[in-house]
């Protein structure tokens, strides 16, 4: 069946149900691709289970983070309407003020977010305040009606979720027709009042939760709390705003009369900057998941929810990106799992998997250190390879543990000095660590030159937090340095003086100015600190959990249309390797595409294009090139066949937007594009 | 004959379209530019004089005179002009007419017309007065005079910028001659707007030129005579620079990333270009007594890499607000009639488009090889919940066809041609809903459809369905709603949405919220196949409108008719063709209307033709107007190639 009709646009395919296997499992794909397939199936188990592993992190993460905001919000809910329960009367004086008890929720920037906040929000009001909650989208409701009717519609289904199923039928039938209205809302809150008010009484309360993201919604609430206003005697309502700008948003979009009638409180969510923070935190920086992002990745993520969305929804993606390309294309992220299953697998791998190690840059990097029998071990058994293996890996494992604590430590240094040489956040000394020697950089020396002048008690509080992170599970092998800072922190806090530095301690202590390692590591004796922050390539090994190929990307996340539409015209050689568009260096040859000829023509026009002098510039360059005799050609009439080349291509750009046709002049177009695309 | 305005020349040489370096040719000689112009426009002072010859120096010198407000050469001469004359000779012959005007002091501008001239071989050139000049500006172009006169005054205050900016010799020295040209045509036209330029220039050059048009007639008679010596060399000379002019053009920014810097490299290059050609006009008319001297010149001097990186981005500005300045624009007024070339309808465009040799076949085919590779990994991360998004050059329909084919098969899934003219979300949600759901009944909005589309597909998760679009960034569908809509279908997790995009502003139509939802996956996927079936219906600039699509409707929909309403339809068709000829035409009115169905037994009330009019309104096939004195008028909005068709159709089922 042809999916081009000059009478239809969709075209609906359905295989036969014998014919309809169970469709091929994600697996399948996972494998068909690669040439290189080894263990595709045990490396696309791994990549799922990692993944849903990292995934229920993040809910668990974002559900921490809200759970202050959450418990405001149901303090706040339970308290609004808490005189409607007690003492009607008391209840009656409020009514007179006849005002709508609203939270106005600040949530940020980062719209896309919102929406899995919003979601736990109505769950957790559902759980613990009322059965009867409605969220309702801007986006899903263009209109007045729409809203009731969903508003409605939600409100029915909680009930009839929360009753009986005898109601069912008489609420299915009733919810069609229903004139959705505000006198109808509260007649039937009554009915639902009376039926179960002797099971739930305290409980009776309906919010609205909405999520408010653009100014069209604006009519919809006015006419809606004009007419609520009337109804709230009966029936309690509670609004919730979703503001994404600011809190000033409800007076302007709302008129006054409007706002009069609403009690906003404001709530604030947690900025999207902390969210990040505390998401890297527990994904990237840490032991527990063995994938890892190499710096330049780390980079483009982070530069994208800088600079373009904000977004930690986006940020994860990302992240799920990485992983799956990841494992996609390197054979050997099979051993990107925990130690001890990574160390099973090695002893199960097949010859090939063993030449993919040694072919690994880190690893012949290793094997060139090595005495030359060694070498020639490594190269030629497998089972040496894999022993040898096993012992690399867990080498990287403790490398990693060794790193984040000691990478802790030295961002609690580093992130109370003044302007913030290494930056601010642990994520941009993280990419300054994994990207070089971070000891070697200017940066770091200023960083060292601050530290010196630290006062007495900022320092003692800083080693004192060292110490708490040592002593925190991720530090345990570093027992032995707690212990010594501990002594050492005893030490100085018997030294007289307060606005001592740092350094003069140290100078009173050992007697010397001590270099830069001692300086701010010296209470750690047992290995240097270059080695914990060496930077993640030099591991061996490293290739097997760290994802670097950051242009992959960017490229899928942080694509640039007009940029490959634009090389794709000015330059065919890029995509078609063909020797004629190349022998002109920097210059299209005549050769090219006609869209290309076209295009370029276009790009000295004016605002207006005359279709006849186009089509004769075309035709001149194209019978340039196909090497006629100039004066041999018939000027006057343009040849058929190019003709209908240069229609081709006009009505092609003018798919891709860059004409329009004009009524301003007759066979004329306008050009849309100016400068560099 | 056909006085064919500059820029028509100046595009058919190539040359920019763009009032580009305006500045430059207006400076001093606003008057006689503008009178320059006004000649190429209009047909005025109808002296015929007989046909004579230009001499052209260069192709670049004739690009240059050509330029909307260049300053022509003006060669001076008695009573008449010698010049000689080369058409074809700019292209080498290929290019029918770009030819120089040429004019002495006293008769001023001449035409040029190509189409005659294509086939006399002959260049004709009129001479007009200087009187008639001044009068017809006078008449006429008063306002523009002023206008003009405006924007001098900032040209020269531009003008003044750049002479204090320059420090190259060269340049200065080519600055001053222009200057010098300048001073000739302020000190011969009365208007001296050169006084409004620094003193130090106008006394140097009015000190220097006062005598100079005097002594120019001999010289161009030197020259000119020395030329036509030349002049079978020098044909061939223009034969392989116009390749070098074109290949200049052409010159394409090699790197990807850079794309702001490069293009703008390529304007520059005409900026300098200009500046050669500039300089060679001002050569052909200061320096005719050292002809061998500015021929090396243009050559020679370059200027410098440096100045032009400082131009560049004021030049990509400047462009685009000249452009936008003034309504006025200034382009060919040639037509696709006057080309004797009939539109060509979709068909024998098609038939014409396979003669056509296909070129890079091998690499299109690598090009597709690579694309296809990727089918595999984008199944994987569709499964993943991602969607996919292709763009990039190049049809990619036929892409997705061969991804669909050899994937798809096996499984439910959805093509949708967003190219399609008349495809409406509402279409691909009936589709789901009525062929994938099986589901009877109709729905009060698109949102009452998605909600339960939703619904089922989140109760059943072993539903599975994938959505092709094709054109997702079509006219129809690219709507902030059915973009919305789209976009929470995409972000049911067992929808898979793969979709095409070739709009350059394409991705400004999702913002934050729907690209979360759409959850896109980025793939450039640049074929350079030609977009066939994108732009194969029939609302293609050039192509014909044949119609056959209006033609069928109209077929169908009288076919269900009762033959009293097809007789009534016929009626008025037959009266619409009477009148295609009249262009004030308003339609049938209606009780004429009425008279003639009485007559023909057709109706016997008017209420039974308002009955079947409705019928005809609520399909399309009229359209009713009130006229100025308040009678309803039926009109058929249909062409009239369509109608005449129809109607023969009839003819023959009858």
């Amino acid at each position: 069946m042809s999916t081009s009709s000059v009478s239809k646009g969709c075209f609906v395919f359905k295989p036969s149900s014998k014919k309809r296997r169970i469709s091929s499992s994600k697996a399948d794909y996972f494998s068909q691709g690669k040439n290189d397939s080894e263990d595709s199936g045990l490396r696309f188990a791994s990549c799922q289970l990692l993944w849903k592993q990292i995934n229920s992190e993040t809910e668990k993460i974002q559900e921490e983070l809200n759970k202050q905001l959450f418990d405001n919000l149901i303090r706040f809910l339970r308290q609004s309407h808490s005189e409607f329960q007690t003492k009607t009367t008391e209840w009656m004086c409020r009514m007179k003020s006849s005002e709508i008890p609203t939270a106005a929720l600040v949530l940020g920037v980062n719209v896309t977010d919102h929406d899995v906040t919003f979601k736990s929000l109505s769950e957790v009001l559902q759980d613990n305040v009322t059965p009867y909650v409605v969220s309702l989208q801007a986006k899903e409701c263009p209109g007045i009606k729409h809203l009731l009717q969903k508003l409605m519609g939600q409100l029915m289904d909680c009930y009839v979720d929360a009753d009986s199923s005898e109601e069912e039928e008489c609420v299915n039938i009733s919810q069609k027709k229903i004139r959705c209205s505000m006198a109808s809302l509260s007649k039937w809150y009554e009915n639902v009042t009376k039926k179960t008010g002797s099971e739930t009484p305290s409980k009776k309360r309906t919010s609205s939760s909405r999520h408010w993201q653009s100014p069209p919604v604006v009519v919809i609430f006015k006419d809606m709390e004009i007419i609520s206003s009337q109804h709230i005697h009966e029936f309690p309502l509670v609004l919730i705003f979703g503001i994404a700008t600011s809190p000033m948003i409800i007076h302007r979009l709302l008129p006054h009369s409007v706002s009069s009638l609403l009690c906003i409180e404001l709530f604030q969510s947690l900025s999207c900057k902390e969210h990040l923070a505390t998401v890297i935190d527990k994904l990237l920086l840490t032991t527990q998941f063995p994938f890892k992002l190499s710096e330049k990745v780390l980079q483009v993520l982070i530069n994208i929810f800088l600079y373009h969305d904000f977004s930690v929804q986006n940020f994860i993606k990302g992240f799920q990106l990485s992983i799956v390309e990841h494992f996609y294309s390197q054979p050997l992220s099979v051993l990107c799992c925990q130690l001890l299953e990574a160390k099973k697998r090695v002893t199960s791998l097949s010859h090939n998997q063993c030449e993919n190690i040694r072919s690994l840059p880190s690893f012949r990097r290793y094997v060139e250190s090595q005495v030359s029998e060694k070498q020639i071990a490594l190269l030629t058994e497998d089972s040496f390879l894999k022993e040898v293996t096993q012992t690399l890996l867990e080498d990287l494992h403790i490398y990693h543990e060794n790193y984040f604590t000691v990478l802790r430590c030295l961002h609690v240094f580093t992130t109370s000095l003044p302007k913030y040489p290494l930056g601010k956040q642990i994520r941009e000394l993280h990419c300054a660590c994994l990207g070089k020697s971070v000891w070697e950089t200017e940066e770091y020396e200023s960083a060292i030159q601050l530290l010196r002048m630290l006062a007495k008690d900022e320092l003692v509080a800083i080693l004192q937090k060292c110490a708490e992170i040592f002593i925190s599970p991720s530090g345990k092998q570093f027992s032995n340095t707690v212990e010594k800072l501990e002594e050492f922190l005893a030490r100085f806090q018997n030294l007289e003086g307060k606005h001592v530095t740092y350094c003069q301690i140290l100078s009173v202590e050992f007697r010397s100015v001590p270099s830069v390692e001692e300086l701010s590591f010296s209470y750690i004796p047992c290995c240097s600190f270059r080695s914990y922050l060496a930077p993640a390539e030099m591991q061996t090994l490293n290739e097997v959990v760290y994802f670097n190929t950051a242009n992959t990307l960017r490229e899928h996340l942080n694509a640039a249309p007009r940029i490959a539409l634009h090389t794709a015209l000015n330059n065919p050689y890029c995509y078609l390797k063909n020797q004629t568009l190349k022998s002109d260096v920097g210059c299209i040859s005549n050769t090219a595409p006609d869209i290309c000829i076209v295009y370029k023509l276009h790009l000295e026009c004016g605002r207006l294009i005359n279709l006849v002098d186009w089509l004769e510039a075309f035709s001149t360059v194209v019978t340039a090139v196909e090497g006629t005799d100039p004066e041999a050609v018939a000027t006057d009439q343009v040849d058929e066949i190019i003709h209908a080349r240069f229609i081709r291509a006009v009505s092609e750009l003018e798919l891709l937007g860059f004409i329009k046709p004009s009524k301003q002049k007759t066979d004329h177009v306008a050009r849309l594009t100016w400068g560099g695309c | 004959m056909h006085l064919v305005p500059t820029r028509a020349a100046a595009t058919r040489l190539g040359a920019s379209c763009e009032p580009r370096g305006r500045e430059r040719n207006w400076g001093g000689g606003a008057r006689a530019c503008c009178s320059l112009r006004l000649q190429f426009r209009g047909q005025l002072g109808a002296r015929p004089l007989p046909p004579c010859k230009v001499y052209v120096r260069s192709p670049l010198a004739v690009r240059r005179l050509l330029r909307p407000g260049a300053r022509g050469a003006l060669l001076p001469g008695k009573g008449g002009c010698k010049a000689a004359g080369l058409p074809g000779a700019l292209r080498g012959g290929q290019c029918p007419a770009s030819y120089l005007v040429n004019a002495c002091w006293h008769c001023r501008l001449s035409a040029m017309s190509q189409l005659e001239l294509k086939r006399n071989k002959v260049l004709e050139a009129r001479f007009v007065a200087d009187e008639d000049v001044l009068k017809h500006i006078s008449d006429n172009g008063g306002v523009k005079v002023r206008k003009d006169r405006a924007q001098l005054a900032l040209n020269i205050k531009r003008f003044v910028k750049k002479l204090e900016n320059i420090s190259d010799d060269d340049e200065a020295q080519e600055i001053l001659e222009e200057q010098n040209y300048v001073a000739v045509l302020g000190a011969c036209a009365e208007a001296s707007e050169l006084a409004q330029t620094p003193g130090k220039n106008v006394t140097f050059e009015s000190s220097q030129y006062p005598e100079k048009p005097a002594s120019t007639p001999q010289s161009n008679k030197k020259y000119s005579a020395s030329n036509k010596a030349q002049l079978k060399s020098k044909k061939n000379e223009f034969v392989s620079t116009t390749p070098y002019r074109l290949r200049k053009r052409l010159s394409a920014p090699s790197l990807r990333s850079d794309s702001e810097s490069d293009y703008s490299a390529s304007c520059s290059e005409e900026e300098e270009e200009e500046d050669k050609d500039h300089k060679e006009t001002s050569d052909v008319i200061l320096d005719q007594k050292t002809p061998s001297k500015t021929r090396a010149a243009p050559a020679s001097k370059k200027t410098p890499a440096k100045k032009l990186k400082e131009e560049m981005t004021s030049n990509l500005v400047e462009e685009y607000f000249e452009a936008h300045s003034s309504s006025k624009v200034l382009t060919s007024d040639r037509t696709l009639q006057k080309l004797q070339k009939r539109k060509l309808d979709q068909q024998t465009l098609l038939v014409l488009l396979n003669k056509a040799p296909p070129a890079f076949t091998a690499e299109l085919k690598e090009l597709n090889q690579q694309h296809e590779s990727l089918f595999s990994k984008w199944m994987l991360q569709l499964h993943l919940g991602f969607s996919i998004v292709l763009y990039g050059l190049g049809s990619k329909r036929d892409l997705l066809e061969k991804f669909r084919t050899s994937l798809l098969q096996d499984s439910v899934h959805l093509v949708v041609n967003g190219f399609f003219p008349s495809i409406t979300v509402r279409s691909i949600l009936n589709s789901i809903t009525e062929e994938v759901l099986d589901h009877v009944g109709t729905f009060r909005s698109p949102l009452d459809q998605l909600d339960l589309i939703m619904k089922r597909f989140k109760e059943d998760s072993s539903l599975e369905l994938y959505l092709l679009i094709h054109n997702l960034d079509s006219k129809m569908l690219r709507g902030d709603k059915s973009q919305q809509i789209l976009a929470q279908l995409a972000s049911l997790p067992n929808i898979h949405l793969i979709a095409s995009i070739d709009h350059i502003n394409a991705p400004l139509m999702w913002d934050q919220a729907k690209q979360s939802l759409y959850n896109w996956l980025w793939y450039e996927t640049t074929t350079f196949s030609p977009y066939l079936e994108e732009t194969s219906y029939e609302n293609s600039l050039l192509v014909q409108q044949s119609g056959s699509l209006a033609l069928s409707s109209l077929t169908h929909v009288l076919h269900s008719l009762t033959p009293n309403a097809r007789g009534i339809f016929r009626l008025l068709a037959q009266y619409h063709l009477e009148n295609k000829d009249n262009p004030s035409y308003p339609g049938l009115s209606f009780q004429d209307f009425y008279q003639r169905c009485r007559e023909a037994f057709l109706v016997n009330s008017d209420l039974t033709l308002r009955a079947q009019l409705t019928e005809f309104r609520d399909h399309k096939l009229i359209r009713t107007k009130r006229g100025t004195d308040g009678v309803e008028y039926l009109l058929i909005p249909v062409d009239n190639g369509t109608l005449t068709d129809f109607l023969e159709k009839e003819d023959e089922d009858m």
